[in-house]
């Protein structure tokens, strides 16, 4: 008897689980990113409207992952279905460090060159899109992955409320005591986020050398 | 050399400008700047130089008095159109860090939707006009030195070919020797470009070598207005004291003023 046996034995199911939780995560990340990004570059240059909207994002993280997903069941239409919750959850998760380096990208960039860039003829959107965006990429990139990480980690507790995943094999070990199932949970999620870590710090580590 | 235009290429009319705080940068400023002039600001830090050349293409709204470039107020201008004939050329460049030389230089052309190949042969016209290699044109910013660096800006500023070129110590964070071998070559190129320049610096040499008119300010306020040739013999306190701080240890003289001929 070995932790690997759940695992050899029902490889099919955590394959199907694992692909469970790569959509929550991806969506949720997915969302958060292109509601965040904007949001994001709005607020940089806003410094009051951006404390406010960091520090509602911010709440949303004191809030125990378990009793968010929790209190979603109250949310019309969201709550009808577990998967809407877990997604809603996520995504309110992994705005926060997206918008935080949205936010930080665009202010890290040189005031010098916007200002040449403004004083050249460029119009706000052109600078945005040409000068800003660009050179603040690999900040907001960065921010994405962190956001991968946390939300891979936290979609394990979806299982909790019945939103699927490999959380699904970590509470059954749990409430079985069967270590081998909780491994067959652990181990796909550990990879799923190191690959992601290690794939996204690539890319920004490509985009940063550019600049 | 044809007769002064009716109408100035600038214009300040009283024209102040003030931080919310109310401290003022620029006050009641009356000035006029001729086409085809090279006006030099020379001033120390704080002296409201920088404030007036950035008034001019609205990176700065005047809060008092009129401002005219070519007799229209800098209000009415599209602020864009505005800017897209004063070329702007800043310390340091400011170049775009993630384009290469040819996509800085092509940044403004090719958002006026000039197609690919005119874009093309402007920028190496430009690169030749300040003395670069054409090869250099698909290097990063970062690969280049202080002194091509500043080239590449001045391209830049260049490429829409403006009437205007707005310069602010274009050649202030070189050494010395760069600096003066960039204030020759661009004293050359003025009398090809003929186009009307307002530059910005503090260095009295630079001043004497470019300029054709020099505006002496001093605590947001302006001081004096001379040709190149009047400033060596001025009266004025802080002229000579200008003087005084450019003349080397052992009294050799400055460069001659080379704009007294215009």
């Amino acid at each position: 008897m070995t932790i690997f046996d759940y695992l050899l034995a029902h490889p099919q199911e955590v394959l199907a689980l694992t692909g469970e939780h790569v959509s929550l995560a991806g969506v949720s990340v997915a969302i958060a990113t292109v509601t965040g990004v904007p949001l994001g570059v709005f607020i940089a240059r806003r410094p009051a409207l951006a404390n406010t909207v960091l520090g509602a994002v911010n709440a949303i993280h004191v809030v125990p992952s378990l009793a968010l997903f929790g209190f979603l069941f109250a949310v019309p239409w969201i709550g009808e279905r577990a998967p809407r919750m877990a997604i809603l959850a996520l995504s309110l998760y992994a705005l926060l460090p997206i918008l935080r380096n949205v936010c930080a990208g665009i202010l890290g960039v040189d005031p010098t060159v916007i200002e040449a860039g403004r004083g050249l003829g460029l119009t706000e959107s052109q600078l945005l899109r040409r000068v800003e965006l660009p050179l603040a990429f690999g900040v907001i990139v960065a921010g994405i992955r962190v956001a991968v990480v946390l939300d891979v980690g936290i979609a394990t507790i979806a299982a909790a409320i019945g939103a699927g995943g490999l959380g699904e094999l970590i509470f059954r070990g749990l409430a079985m005591v069967n270590t081998s199932l909780i491994f067959a949970g652990a181990l796909p999620a550990a990879v799923l986020a190191l690959a992601a870590d290690l794939s996204l710090g690539w890319i920004e580590s490509r985009l940063r050398e550019r600049v | 050399m044809s007769a002064a235009p009716s109408t100035p290429a600038i214009a300040f009319r009283g024209t102040s400008y003030q931080l919310p705080g109310g401290e003022a940068l620029v006050e009641s400023l009356s000035l006029e700047i001729r086409e085809g002039v090279t006006l030099i600001l020379l001033g120390r830090s704080g002296s409201g130089k920088t404030t007036t050349l950035k008034l001019m293409n609205r990176l700065l709204e005047a809060t008092a008095g009129e401002l005219l470039v070519e007799g229209k107020r800098v209000e009415d201008w599209d602020v864009i159109r505005l800017r897209r004939r004063m070329g702007y050329a800043i310390q340091d460049a400011g170049l775009f860090p993630h384009y290469t030389v040819e996509r800085n230089i092509g940044l403004l052309p090719s958002v006026e939707g000039w197609p690919a190949t005119r874009i093309r042969e402007r920028v190496q016209e430009l690169l030749e006009m300040v003395g670069l290699e054409s090869g250099i044109a698909g290097r990063y910013p970062r690969e280049l030195s202080g002194g091509q660096r500043q080239r590449v800006g001045v391209a830049r500023a260049l490429a829409l070919d403006p009437p205007v070129l707005l310069m602010d110590e274009p050649f202030g964070a070189l050494d010395p020797m760069t600096r003066a071998e960039l204030q020759g070559e661009f004293a050359q190129l003025q009398k090809r470009l003929k186009k009307t320049i307002v530059l910005v610096t503090h260095d009295l040499r630079e001043a004497l070598l470019l300029g054709t008119e020099i505006v002496l300010l001093d605590a947001g306020r302006l001081v004096g207005r001379y040709a190149p040739a009047e400033f060596m013999r001025t009266a004025d306190p802080l002229a000579v004291a200008y003087r005084h701080a450019f003349s080397a240890p052992n009294g050799s003289p400055l460069p001659p003023a080379a704009g007294g001929v215009r």
